[in-house]
């Protein structure tokens, strides 16, 4: 692997970080006295990815804004690593009119088609849609390709399922990628399958199944990879699970009663080992860690002076955007 | 339908304030107690004891025998519980938001809801399909529906929606020991939570020891004389700080507290609107073909000259439910929507 590519991954998990960090901040700012989940300039169910982030640098390190990927609930770092726009994207999760959606969807539900990203918060739900997007690339004949990104406990839904069928059946040039972080809020993975890995499960499809152990990015970027490459050359789909960390609570406001692990998942944060790495492999040292973490910081609080800046959204338009309002386009694009 | 106007089982003694979770809870301990056969499935209700409190502490009470956490397979587990009903187990079954339906709908419709039909009524199905409604909390269009119109819609489940703590007992109770499929739906913003703008109606008094609620029997929340607010769940908390509001100008409003959508207290709306000749429907689910034009259905199928004034509906307008805050608060049914239609009815 070459030293850009190592420092960009290491870059991407940072700015991740960095961001979630920031959502973190001004989520939790303003919802007292108490806990209230409804107040505050970010309201309603937040879902961060903090430990995730190997899962999402190493998969868009392979994809181009041409690529679709379809997130999850806790969609912030692919979203992130796959280039949506910072300042639309933040505008979105504090509801403001410059959002992605307009203030309408809010963070479970973002939507760049400049990116083809989307999120759903219905669990296994963004399977299906990307295997039309993969269906609709390659019957224009390009090589482009779409991940479908989902958590261990979403593997154990019926939309999981046929997806994987219909994918291998049609040869669809789809990833599909498992973000096995060992909880589905309080389940944990041993009490939600029987199946030690769910990569075991792409042979009941007859597609590769591969897993990454241990929060690795350079093993996410590897054998994505070669799940890429397969679906550019019109082989069809892979699955790819990775074994990776939720470092915070199933949403914020968890108090995680449920969760022995917590004592030393700290100790197991992938974006200092990674750091670590880098350095002893001599491709970082403070100066470059600092700049790294500068840029990171100046790109997230620029966003969030953005989103805070931007107007909400005019409470008379709540009922635009059911339907379109332009005239059918009949067929044409 | 065999509606009493007073609780079948032993008269309630002592009471307590309880939250409405709390009071839901309760009930689902007692009969536990009472029948074996009954057992709580469901995501997330083990050791975090539902995400919205439904089964808080049943699991040091009861073990994970009763108290059983599933993997995120609604359509299996609420078919496991379909399966076990038939068997003649009681099963109480949470699909963690009404939301989800869409990916359980079939166990649901063409089997909870049709199998004692099917059957000729050979075969029974006596489970409780719990769930989560309702939004104003900015948790988007995919976590704040209610839709308890559709679950109304499809025939053969009875569909409860509690407001308060002891209907909410008193609702559970009776759903666990009907034969029928029943649907309990419960609202956020009435269970009392910690991390929830706080409702102050949703602690109250709520009878100690066994009792039912009869399903299909509304509940006159209020009486009054100038005008009818038919409402459920929420939007009966809301109607009631209105009405309120509102008699200190000597408008005195009757808020109904339909209970349950199935059965419909169709009695009881038509003797109110005789008495106020106005009518108000209060509905947090969509607005057309849903549960506010069987209201006034109810009403014009019977006698429209009931009605002094065309009706009001307050309900959201045909969209999903917005994420912003003030695009959420303009759409659903707050007390600014409530209050003006009450004064478009009384001003008519
Ligand atoms: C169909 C459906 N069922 C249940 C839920 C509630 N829910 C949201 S996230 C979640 C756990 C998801 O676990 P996993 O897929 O492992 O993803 P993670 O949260 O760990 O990233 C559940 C049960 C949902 N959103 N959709």
């Amino acid at each position: 692997m070459d030293a850009q590519t190592r420092v960009s991954l290491y870059e991407t998990m940072v700015l991740s970080r960095t961001y979630e960090e920031a959502i973190l901040r001004e989520y939790h700012a303003d919802k007292g006295p108490g806990f209230d989940i409804g107040k505050g300039l970010v309201p309603g169910e937040m879902h961060l990815s903090a430990g995730q982030e190997p899962v999402a640098a190493g998969l868009c390190a392979h994809l181009t804004r041409d690529d679709a990927i379809t997130a999850t609930h806790r969609p912030h770092h692919l979203a992130i690593a796959h280039g949506v726009d910072l300042r639309r994207m933040t505008a979105e999760i504090f509801g403001r009119e410059t959002g992605l959606g307009r203030g309408r969807g809010g963070h479970m539900h973002l939507f760049d088609p400049s990116t083809h990203f989307s999120c759903s918060g219905i669990i296994a739900e963004g399977y299906p849609p990307a295997l039309g997007q993969a269906f609709a690339f390659r019957r224009r004949g390009t090589d482009r390709v779409a991940a479908a990104v989902t958590g261990e406990g979403a593997a154990n839904q019926g939309a999981f399922h046929e997806s994987l069928n219909l994918a291998a059946l049609w040869s669809l040039p789809v990833v599909f990628v498992v973000e096995d972080n060992d909880w589905g809020i309080s389940v944990p993975r041993t009490a939600s399958t029987a199946v030690g890995s769910n990569a075991l499960r792409a042979a009941a499809y007859g597609i590769p199944g591969e897993r990454v152990e241990d929060n690795d990015v350079e093993g996410v970027y590897a054998a994505v990879g070669r799940a890429v490459a397969r679906a550019r050359a019109g082989e069809g789909p892979s699955l790819i699970e990775v074994h990776t960390l939720r470092l915070w609570g199933h949403f914020e406001g968890d108090a995680q009663g449920y969760r022995q692990d917590l004592a030393d998942a700290p100790t197991h944060d992938p974006i200092p080992r990674y750091e670590r790495r880098l350095r002893d492999a001599g491709l970082l040292d403070d100066a470059a860690v600092e700049r790294v973490k500068a840029s990171a910081s100046e790109r997230v609080e620029d966003a969030i002076r953005f989103a805070k800046e931007s107007p909400l959204p005019d409470p008379a338009a709540a009922t635009a955007y059911v339907f379109t309002d332009a005239p059918s386009a009949g067929g044409t694009r | 339908m065999t509606v009493t106007d007073t609780p079948t089982v032993p008269a309630p003694r002592a009471k307590r304030r309880l939250t409405t979770s709390k009071a839901m809870v309760e009930a689902i301990a007692q009969e536990m107690e009472r029948n074996p056969e009954v057992v709580y499935l469901g995501e997330d209700v083990g050791s975090y004891g539902g995400i919205f409190s439904s089964t808080t502490g049943l699991l040091d009470r009861f073990g994970p025998d009763r108290i059983i956490d599933t993997p995120i397979s609604e359509t299996a587990f609420i078919g496991l519980g379909i399966g076990a009903a038939v068997e003649g187990m009681r099963p109480i079954v949470e699909l963690m938001f009404a939301d989800f339906l869409g990916v359980c709908l079939d166990q649901i419709y063409n089997h909870m809801a049709k199998i004692h039909y099917e059957s000729g009524g050979v075969v029974k199905v006596p489970m409780v399909l719990t769930t989560a409604v309702g939004g104003g909390y900015s948790d988007g269009a995919q976590h704040s529906q209610c839709l308890w119109g559709t679950f109304a819609h499809l025939p053969g489940m009875k569909v409860v929606v509690p407001s308060t703590p002891a209907d909410a007992k008193g609702l559970m109770t009776a759903a666990i020991r009907d034969d029928n499929p029943v649907v309990y739906m419960f609202h956020k913003g009435v269970m009392g939570l910690p991390w929830m703008a706080k409702n102050p109606r949703a602690t109250d008094d709520v009878p100690d020891g066994d009792y039912e609620v009869p399903i299909g029997k509304a509940r006159v929340a209020r009486e009054g004389n100038d005008v009818t607010v038919v409402t459920l769940s929420l939007s009966v908390h809301h109607s009631l700080d209105v009405a309120e509001t509102l008699s200190a100008e000597g408008i005195d409003v009757e808020v109904l507290d339909l209970r349950s959508l199935v059965p419909l207290d169709r009695e009881a709306i038509l003797t109110s609107v005789a008495k106020t000749g106005r009518l108000v429907v209060v509905d947090e689910d969509y607005q057309s073909f849903g549960v506010s034009g069987e209201v006034v259905a109810t009403v014009t199928d019977h006698d429209p000259g009931l009605l002094r004034v065309p009706v009001q509906r307050v309900a959201v307008p045909d969209v999903p439910i917005p994420y912003a805050r003030p695009l959420e608060y303009a759409v659903l049914p707050r007390h600014d929507r409530i209050e003006a239609a009450i004064r478009r009815a009384v001003a008519a």
